[in-house]
């Protein structure tokens, strides 16, 4: 990183005096996601390990698309194969958690905005998380 | 090859990939596809699939250094992010209809020119324009800590950044990969905003913008756990390494190492999908 970077973290932005700034919203967020990512991959790691330690002398081929059986794309599938301690179930649960944390992160941003009595970008969040809970509810992934 | 071998091969061409993608902040994403075809003979619904699991883990792990900087401006992330995310739900069923030979060759051409970014030499920056009267109302602009202290810009252009970012998503659904090219396109182009704010908001996006076509993705079976474990594992673990290290003076030769490596691979991609070797 830069010189910029190793100042400390309160910069002098313009609205950091409020109580509920662009700022701090941002700052909250980034840790969300920080943490969102590292448990997704602690839970696709263990999920690794024991698909690794079933799976290891089969055959790798991937050359042909066939498509993942519903046990692997619907919410479900995952969430079963996960509490059956599959290894492949437990990764698909890591990434169903990683791809929901972008999620939170725009809900967050909701709230923030709210808190912030913005009401013109909490339209604006309201239409991304629209827009991302269609594509994972409502473009075909069965509950 | 067994499942043992293909993931710890994989896993380790990932984390190069996530390391030099971070070091020279072209982006890793960009690379896997070409390398998972080519030289890992996996179909690229499924290399495309892994790929986008991947860029959404990169930005997301990223994005809490980037906040402490202080560029990133949300209002800006999250306006565009309506265009971005309408967009990569489109190019993620674009990519279901789409045959995998016309995928490769937009891949093809999207490299290249991802490419001739990289190396073209960036205009200087324009300060000090004039506010635009949609984009005072947008409240799109903002301000950063510069070295001579609060730096104030306006946003410029906002039909057109805001087009183009529809593009941008739409690249990002159908080929699985962050196209943060076209959005520098789109930010520093168009829009006018300064180079920082518009790379830290552009990270900042691309989860969001990647997790808008995951779900498409993964409920049509393209997101298999088998590749994506060590892919995502792997470039994870690649960028924070290398947002990490510090190489300032190797950063140059790097960029040219890499953006001739992604010339490379985009050729590549052109000739497969033409002569429908994919």
């Amino acid at each position: 990183m830069n010189a910029l970077a190793s100042s400390p973290p309160e910069s002098p932005r313009p609205n950091a005096t409020k109580a509920w700034g662009d700022y701090q919203i941002e700052v909250v967020v980034g840790y969300l996601l920080r943490y969102g990512v590292m448990i997704s991959a602690s839970i696709v790691f263990c999920g690794a390990c024991i698909y690794i330690s079933r799976h290891a002398h089969e055959p790798a081929n991937y050359s042909i698309f066939r498509g993942e059986p519903s046990a692997y794309r619907t919410v479900p599938g995952i969430v079963q194969g996960a509490l059956h301690s599959r290894g492949r179930g437990l990764i698909q649960l890591g990434l169903l958690c990683l791809i929901a944390t972008p999620i939170a992160r725009v809900a967050f941003a909701v709230v923030g905005f709210a808190l912030e009595r913005d009401r013109l970008y909490v339209v604006f969040t309201a239409i991304v998380l629209v827009v991302l809970l269609y594509s994972l509810i409502g473009s075909g992934l069965k509950f | 090859m067994t499942i043992l071998t293909f993931t710890v091969a994989v896993a380790i061409v990932s984390f190069v990939a996530g390391l030099l993608g971070s070091l020279t902040g072209l982006g890793g994403g960009v690379v896997l596809v070409p390398l998972l075809t080519v030289f890992f003979h996996v179909d690229i619904r499924y290399a495309i699939g892994a790929s986008l699991v991947s860029v959404i883990a990169t930005s997301s792990g990223a994005a809490a250094a980037y906040v402490k900087e202080g560029f990133s401006n949300i209002r800006i992330g999250m306006f565009l992010e309506i265009a971005t995310t309408v967009g990569a739900l489109l190019g993620a069923y674009l990519a279901i209809w789409m045959p995998t030979a016309t995928i490769a060759i937009v891949f093809g051409v999207m490299l290249v020119y991802s490419a001739y970014i990289a190396r073209r030499p960036r205009p200087p920056e324009l300060r000090n324009l004039p506010p635009d009267p949609l984009a005072t109302r947008l409240r799109l602009n903002g301000s950063f800590p510069d070295l001579s202290g609060e730096r104030v810009y306006n946003v410029q252009n906002v039909p057109a950044g805001f087009s183009l970012m529809f593009g941008a998503g739409a690249l990002s659904g159908l080929l699985g990969i962050g196209s943060g090219a076209v959005k520098v396109l789109a930010m520093d182009q168009a829009m006018k905003i300064p180079f920082k704010v518009s790379t830290t908001t552009s990270n900042f996006m691309i989860g969001v913008t990647a997790a808008a076509s995951a779900g498409v993705y993964l409920s049509r079976g393209y997101v298999d756990p088998g590749l994506v474990m060590p892919v995502m594992l792997g470039v994870l673990a690649g960028s924070l390494v290398g947002s990490g290290i510090l190489v300032k003076a190797e950063t140059k030769s790097l960029r040219l190492v890499f953006s001739v490596v992604i010339l490379v691979l985009g050729l590549q991609m052109l000739f497969k999908g033409i002569w429908g070797r994919i």
